[in-house]
């Protein structure tokens, strides 16, 4: 699905990412788990095609395509889908007329006909019930006066719209109540099937619970570090950081 | 420059449009063309025009303005091009001629809607009333050299359910039209009414329409108004409104085509208990440039207003936002809302914007606050990171930005229209 070899990011002349690499199959699930600052939504953004970051070596193959040539709406036309950390607020643009937009631009690009307003409505509706979201949130502005929650959950509610070949969860799981949490996972794992894939960003381990990675590896310091079963996980919840950033540190 | 020079531009600007036939006061007429003597076109160094250059209008050569045929038009060309709504009653003027074949025939019972060439002197005697004619050189031109206008009279209770709708023509190079607009609501009386401003094949032509409006006592008008002139025009419009008490006037002004727009709203709120509502917005591209100046005057208690301006400057235009409001010394439990925000599309596009609050009263209520920004690109990011195209991502948020002013539009056909126009020139949707 993705391969990523020695990749290097910078912005404003710091070097955030130093030789990242990570392949991801398609039926997986994979967690990067890391310190604050580790680089881990910098991997997000690169990925997703943020420009302020400048590629300094390195290639991404995304399904035999040149990720990194790809423009950022491009990158979606692709099946690629970020949920961010921080979902900004766009007064005034719906949720469902910018959803109706992007699934039409996805649809177009692939060469495939508008969807009807009546198949719109019924995905709108069944995709909202999966991740538990108001029906009313799904016609406000993009997540203006949203809760911290519903935030999160829009940002699942949309990943459900689209249907992406991979999908990047960027602590979807932080400011989220127990609640919150279970429902996010289980909308996570109901779209899981053996034709897309899941990186889970995260710095605890409770999501881990719910949402069940194949594969944990630590992002520290701009390269993934250690890789490792999902009892990796649990290591990292007892014991901390800082024993991998010695084991790192002392190479 | 000196003096004398600067008289006889104006002089020359006026000199082969026909005096006025209207049977306006003669009094006033000798008045206006002595202001017109004595006052040149306003420049940069008039406060009031800091930032609106008249050099093109003043070059407008304006000989041959007589013994012009009117465009070959039927009344199915004005349905399907300028009428925003079949229902109501349509008045359509070419070049400040009123054009009885386009117009509707029908009146409603409890109004007096006519052309002011058929009005009398006893209709026309509040021509002129409230209008500043000093050191106002369009409002002198438009006194001195009117053409024709709409006379419109709802009698006391009266509710007119249908709106009114006065469309405005240009055509021709280098046309002149001075419009007069009467509009007097009585009391308890509804109306709603929709002017609207095209041209058609015109180039380097000038509208200059002044519109008096008294609301009387618990009247309510609503007045939507479209600019939709094309490029290499020029538009000057001037609403000089009077609200007695428990009164609401509404005014909804879109500017969306010109080359240069000029709007001048001064409203006195003359009476307790008035409600007054001023929404603008104004979409520009090329060098077109908009300008409203607006003035509310709350000279009495117990009043709100309410204005809400926005615009959206692309490639090389400019805007232009100053909002007055006098809260005068006895005007008590004023509530005066005022907020005018920008967005500028590109780096050659500007806006100059001021708000002004002049508050005499101690117990009132009153904000006006300014903003002008770039989109957030934060925002187009989260937009692009979905599929949409940067392009649609721009579209999207401008026309989210805009439509919060639009909508405040409450008739469903005018609102249409406007959107359809939007489409048109911008490519948006909604
Ligand atoms: N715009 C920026 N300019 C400079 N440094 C940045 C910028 N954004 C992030 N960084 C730095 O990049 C590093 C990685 O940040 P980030 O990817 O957000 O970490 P994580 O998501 O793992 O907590 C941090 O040291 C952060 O300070
Ligand atoms: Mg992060």
């Amino acid at each position: 699905m993705i391969t990523i070899k020695n990749l290097h990011a910078s912005i404003d002349g710091k070097e955030i990412l130093k030789g990242l690499n990570l392949e991801v199959k398609a039926g997986e699930v994979h967690a990067i788990m890391g310190p604050n600052g580790a680089g881990k939504s910098t991997l997000a953004s690169v990925l997703a095609g943020r420009e302020e970051y400048e590629i300094t070596e390195g290639s991404v193959d995304f399904d035999g395509q040149d990720l990194l040539e790809l423009s950022t709406e491009d990158r979606a036309r692709e099946g690629l889908f970020l949920a961010f950390q921080y979902p900004i607020e766009i007064p005034g643009v719906s949720n469902i007329n910018f959803l109706r937009t992007s699934l039409n631009e996805i649809r177009d690009y692939k060469g495939e006909e508008q969807i009807s307003a009546k198949d719109f409505m019924a995905l709108v509706r069944e995709k909202s019930a999966l991740v538990e979201l108001d029906a009313k949130l799904a016609s406000r502005s993009v997540n203006e006066g949203f809760s911290g929650g519903e935030k999160k959950r829009n940002e699942i509610f949309q990943m459900a719209m689209l249907n992406p070949k991979l999908s990047i969860l960027d602590e979807t799981d932080s400011g989220l109540d127990i609640d919150a949490l279970r429902i996010v996972a289980n909308g996570v794992n109901k779209l899981k099937s053996p034709e897309n894939a899941t990186i889970v960003i995260t710095h605890y381990q409770r999501l881990l619970d719910y949402i069940v990675p194949d594969v944990v590896h630590v992002l520290y310091n701009g390269k993934i570090v250690k890789s490792g079963p999902k009892e990796l996980a649990l290591e990292l919840e007892e014991k901390g950081y800082d024993w991998i950033k010695a084991e790192v540190d002392a190479q | 420059m000196n003096e004398l020079i600067q008289e006889s531009k104006v002089a020359a600007f006026v000199e082969h449009l026909p005096q006025t036939m209207l049977a306006i006061d003669k009094e006033l007429v000798s008045k206006a063309i002595a202001t017109i003597k004595t006052t040149d076109f306003p420049t940069t160094r008039t406060e009031a025009w800091k930032y609106t250059r008249l050099a093109r209008i003043a070059a407008i050569s304006t000989a041959n303005q007589t013994a012009r045929e009117g465009k070959n038009l039927s009344r199915e060309d004005i349905h399907s091009s300028y009428q925003i709504t079949k229902d109501g009653l349509t008045f359509v003027f070419e070049n400040g001629v009123f054009r009885s074949d386009l117009s509707s025939g029908e009146f409603p019972a409890g109004a007096t809607i006519k052309p002011l060439t058929g009005c009398t002197k006893e209709e026309l005697a509040i021509v002129g009333k409230s209008l500043t004619l000093e050191n106002e050189v369009f409002n002198a031109m438009n006194t001195a050299y009117a053409v024709d206008g709409m006379y419109i009279s709802i009698q006391d209770k009266a509710i007119i359910d249908a709106p009114i709708q006065l469309i405005h023509l240009i055509t021709g190079k280098n046309t002149v039209s001075n419009l007069r607009n009467i509009i007097q609501i009585g009391k308890f009386a509804k109306a709603e009414i929709m002017q609207s401003y095209f041209a058609l094949d015109a180039e380097a032509s000038f509208t200059n329409v002044v519109t008096e409006v008294i609301v009387a006592e618990n009247a309510h008008l609503t007045i939507n108004k479209l600019q939709y002139e094309e490029e290499g025009n020029y538009h000057i419009s001037t609403e000089q409104v009077d609200q007695a008490k428990d009164s609401t006037f509404t005014i909804n002004t879109m500017s969306l085509n010109g080359t240069l727009v000029r709007n001048n709203l001064n409203i006195e709120v003359n009476g307790v208990n008035c409600m007054t509502n001023l929404h603008g917005a104004y979409v520009l591209k090329s060098n077109q440039h908009v300008d409203n100046h607006t003035i509310v005057d709350h000279k009495q208690p117990h009043c709100e207003s309410n204005e809400l301006y926005k615009g959206v400057m692309d490639e090389k235009s400019t805007g232009v936002f100053n909002g007055k409001v006098f809260v005068r010394k006895d005007a008590q439990k004023i509530n005066a809302f005022q907020s005018n925000g920008n967005v500028l599309l590109s780096d050659d596009a500007s806006i100059n914007s001021k708000p002004e609050l002049e508050i005499y009263a101690d117990d009132v209520k009153c904000s006006h606050g300014s903003t002008t920004g770039q989109l957030d690109e934060e925002a187009v990011f989260y937009l692009r990171a979905r599929g949409i195209s940067e392009k649609s991502a721009r579209h999207l948020m401008v026309s989210a930005f805009i439509e919060d002013v639009v909508t405040k539009i409450e008739n469903e056909a005018f609102l249409n229209y406007t959107h359809s126009l939007l489409k048109e020139r911008f490519g948006w949707d909604f």
